[in-house]
């Protein structure tokens, strides 16, 4: 790594790094309670409740990489996690005793894999925007969420699943461990592979791309598969746990993940980014969130204070890019 | 001229940025009713010195003079207020509005409680439109206007103020030689009116055609000022690299191969008709002819990014099918666009990422990518192309343009192509790398690529071809050999004039 793209991509770990400096400082004064900051189970359960805003964040990367947007990963998180819950209810299913559990996950997954589907194949065969395609969409997948339920919610609870979710190996929880599998498998995927090449290219230079024979449109689909995988990935990852969903669960968690990614450093122009920073965006932002509440900070506070904080720090991104600082004097 | 006050002078300009001194000590006068040119190869820091002189950089030394009154400048606006405008290379008008709101912008004339006083703004934007003689009226919407009357708006922006000094930045890049016409006839209209102009363009033609004065910089260094009257190409552009341009005829002597690339009748709904040529290995053939001729079309036909709408390509005496880049390239065919950046590179990704794109999918090792083939392939056509670059990891944006080029080139030398299209090959390479450019493209020949090269400078065209096809508004006009072909012969066939017309 070249110490241009050192210096871009180590700047959200340095942000973490001020933040768990300032908490734990802040926190000797101000927590309400006894316990430090940094404490070691305290910061395992910080890396689980990141998780499923997490998983859907790296999906995103990869689809802001290549030039697109999903707006409908929410709506998707919350019916796949209404199909995992439903389904493991359906008699056949029933009847089946824990062995319903890997086959409610199935169909789950398959639901994320087909709204991203659907997703990826109006992008490319109409060559409407990324943008209105998923905005559509979000709505409508939200539709079919109340559909399917009405105002109620949809619960099920299997305690084999809860105990799967809450166990721990190595220490780390299992949501922890699919947040940290799928950063890796992301990241040999938009490094080392042929897809991750070309996404960039498309993104950067779609034009250049074409006129260098690379597909474009297969490229969209596959990423927009994987991202509706992700979001039913983070579902069922979330679900197993807590075995009840509300129709309105996973709302504005396509802004939550973008503001992730976005303060990992990928641009939403396309063409640029990096797994390994968005996980830095994750973690920075559940940090806030926890950090603040640590400090005695209620819920519409830390909202706030992670607005202020996005803007503030792409702003300085902006001034440490020479470009942008000639751009802004005139 | 030295009895006179001068519009403009700069003095000892001194700019540095970490690492580089982009100017040291720049000094010239531009006179009233004088038109100067400010040559230099890029990086000679041209656009620096022009972004101090409209307050965008602030100097580290040296002094600027409007009408020897020193002057601080602090951003183009307060620049203009002073009576120094620019008219960009790179047009910033805004699409949807009219005229007149684009050349008032920012100053519209107000009544009261702020409304706009349309009547005044129409009439005071007619007056100016007036002057310049052009075809369309303040209402006009600037979004329907062709670049070169948009380039006549950003005239008219300048003429709001009583200018001192107009620059322009290689305003003739996206000109048809007819539109050039107009804006000279109104820069010497400026001339005539005593303003001050500096002229920036690579264009040797237009700068012995129009211009008073040169001045030549070279890295960050002023070179000196010739009278244009008083020297010739060579000297200047000796001063401009260090030593003359090769751009003598240059007849392949090596054996020509069988036909690789044969059209026939092709032809796309209005851009071109009937078109028919075709081009053996180890010859490099040459289109000309001016912007909209269709050459660029043709080009892209043949790569599958236009569909044509009648007629034959054959390679190596078969007949293929092309709809799509995929189909050009899995035949052989490649294309170096006119637009390097826009079409060519992917800016943001480094050389040799680049430089394997079309072919990575062929690179792999098991479901990965393999590093060691990339970087063969790399260094073996850095080595082959002489490619200047820090290494492969370099961001091919922060390439200078001729090593860009050359990656563009390289990309599909490596996949060994049976026919190179190259459009534009220089355009906005510097003096020096054009030389290599055209040396490159002559060894391709040489080695046995059949070559079609598009451009719009006829030196080139001449240089680095066997056989020229003159095309005039889509179609051939003629077909000359480098033995027989004259300027005026190729600019009577380019212009539509057909004289002895050879089928």
């Amino acid at each position: 790594m070249n110490r241009e793209t050192l210096l871009k991509q180590g700047g959200i770990w340095a942000f973490i790094v001020v933040e768990l400096i300032f908490f734990s400082v802040a926190g000797e004064y101000l927590s309400v309670s006894d316990k430090a900051f940094m404490d070691f189970d305290n910061m395992l359960l910080l890396l689980k409740q990141s998780a499923p805003i997490g998983i859907i964040a790296l999906g995103m990367t990869i689809i802001m990489i290549n030039g697109n947007i999903d707006l409908s990963v929410g709506a998707t998180f919350a019916l796949a996690a209404i199909v995992l819950l439903d389904s493991m209810t359906w008699p056949f299913m029933a009847a089946m005793g824990d062995w319903a559990i890997p086959l409610a996950w199935v169909f789950a997954l398959l639901t994320g894999v087909i709204l991203g589907a659907i997703n990826g194949l109006i992008v490319w065969k109409t060559g409407v925007d990324a943008f209105i395609v998923t905005l559509g969409s979000m709505l409508g997948y939200r539709g079919l969420v109340f559909m399917y339920n009405g105002e109620q919610p949809t619960s099920h609870l299997n305690w084999t699943l809860v105990d799967f979710a809450e166990a721990q190996f190595l220490g780390l929880h299992t949501a922890t461990w699919f947040l940290l599998g799928t950063a890796v498998i992301l990241w040999l995927l938009m490094t080392k592979t042929v897809h991750g090449r070309n996404a960039y290219a498309i993104g950067n230079n779609r034009e250049a791309a074409v006129n260098a024979g690379i597909r474009v449109g297969p490229h969209f689909l596959i990423n927009f598969m994987i991202i509706g995988f992700l979001a039913a990935l983070s579902a069922v990852v979330f679900y197993s746990e807590s075995g009840s969903v509300n129709p309105n669960d996973g709302m504005l968690y396509e802004l939550w993940a973008i503001t992730a990614v976005v303060l990992g450093g990928t641009k939403l122009t396309g063409g640029y980014g990096s797994i390994v920073s968005t996980l830095g965006g994750v973690i920075a932002i559940q940090l806030l969130r926890k950090g603040l509440g640590h400090i005695g900070a209620d819920t519409e506070t830390v909202n706030l204070v992670i607005g202020l904080i996005l803007i503030a720090v792409l702003f300085l991104d902006r001034q440490l890019n020479r470009k942008g600082k000639e751009e802004l004097k005139i | 001229m030295t009895d006179q006050t001068p519009a403009l002078r700069l003095e000892g300009i001194v700019k540095t940025f970490p690492g580089v001194r982009a100017l040291d000590g720049v000094s010239f006068t531009v006179m009233p009713g004088e038109v100067h040119a400010l040559m230099g190869e890029n990086g000679a820091g041209k656009s620096t010195l022009m972004k101090v002189l409209g307050g965008i950089y602030d100097p580290d030394e040296g002094q600027i003079f409007i009408e020897e009154q020193p002057t601080v400048m602090t951003s183009p606006m307060q620049a203009k207020a002073k009576g120094v405008v620019f008219i960009h290379q790179e047009l910033s008008l805004a699409d949807e509005l009219s005229v007149a709101e684009n050349i008032f912008l920012g100053e519209l004339p107000l009544k009261s409680l702020g409304r706009v006083d349309w009547a005044k703004l129409y009439s005071q934007t007619d007056a100016i439109l007036k002057t310049l003689n052009v075809g369309f009226n303040a209402k006009t919407r600037v979004g329907d206007l062709s670049i070169a009357n948009q380039q006549m708006v950003e005239i008219a922006r300048a003429l709001t103020v009583d200018p001192r000094a107009v620059i322009f930045d290689e305003p003739t890049a996206s000109l048809t030689d007819a539109e050039k016409v107009v804006l000279f006839d109104v820069i010497a209209d400026l001339q005539a009116k005593g303003v001050g102009i500096i002229y920036i363009s690579h264009r040797m033609e237009e700068i012995f055609k129009i211009t008073d004065r040169i001045s030549v910089l070279r890295d960050g260094q002023y070179r000196g000022t010739l009278n244009t009257s008083e020297t010739n190409e060579d000297e200047v552009t000796q001063l401009m690299i260090g030593r003359s341009l090769d751009l003598s005829r240059n007849a392949s002597h090596h054996e020509l191969g069988d036909i690789a690339l044969e059209v026939r009748g092709l032809s796309c709904g209005d851009l071109f008709r009937d078109v028919n040529f075709n081009v053996r290995r180890g010859e490099v053939l040459g289109f000309y002819g001016l912007v909209g001729a269709g050459r660029t079309e043709i080009a892209e036909t043949i790569f599958g990014l236009r569909d044509p709408s009648a007629g034959q390509i054959l390679l190596n005496g078969q007949e293929v099918r092309i709809s799509s880049p995929i189909d050009a390239i899995s035949h052989g065919i490649s294309l170096v666009p006119e637009d390097r950046k826009g079409q060519g590179l992917v800016l943001g990704m480094n050389c040799r990422d680049n430089m394997t794109l079309p072919q990575v999918d062929d690179l792999t090792a098991g479901p990965f990518v393999s590093d060691g083939a990339e970087i063969a392939i790399f260094d073996q056509y850095r080595d082959k192309l002489d490619i200047r670059t820090p290494g492969w990891r370099q961001t091919v944006g922060n390439l200078s343009g001729g090593n860009q080029q050359k990656i563009v080139i390289g990309k599909w030398l490596s996949m060994r192509p049976e026919v190179l299209i190259v459009d534009e090959p220089t355009r906005g390479i510097d003096v020096g790398s054009k030389s290599e450019i055209h040396n490159l493209i002559r060894d391709l020949a040489a080695q046995g690529y059949a070559v079609i090269v598009i451009s719009s400078e006829m030196p080139e065209v001449l240089h680095v071809s066997d056989r020229i096809v003159a095309m005039f508004s889509g179609r051939v006009m003629r077909e000359f050999t480098s033995e027989e072909v004259t300027e005026d012969s190729l600019i009577q066939a380019i212009s539509g004039i057909t004289g002895d017309k050879v089928a």
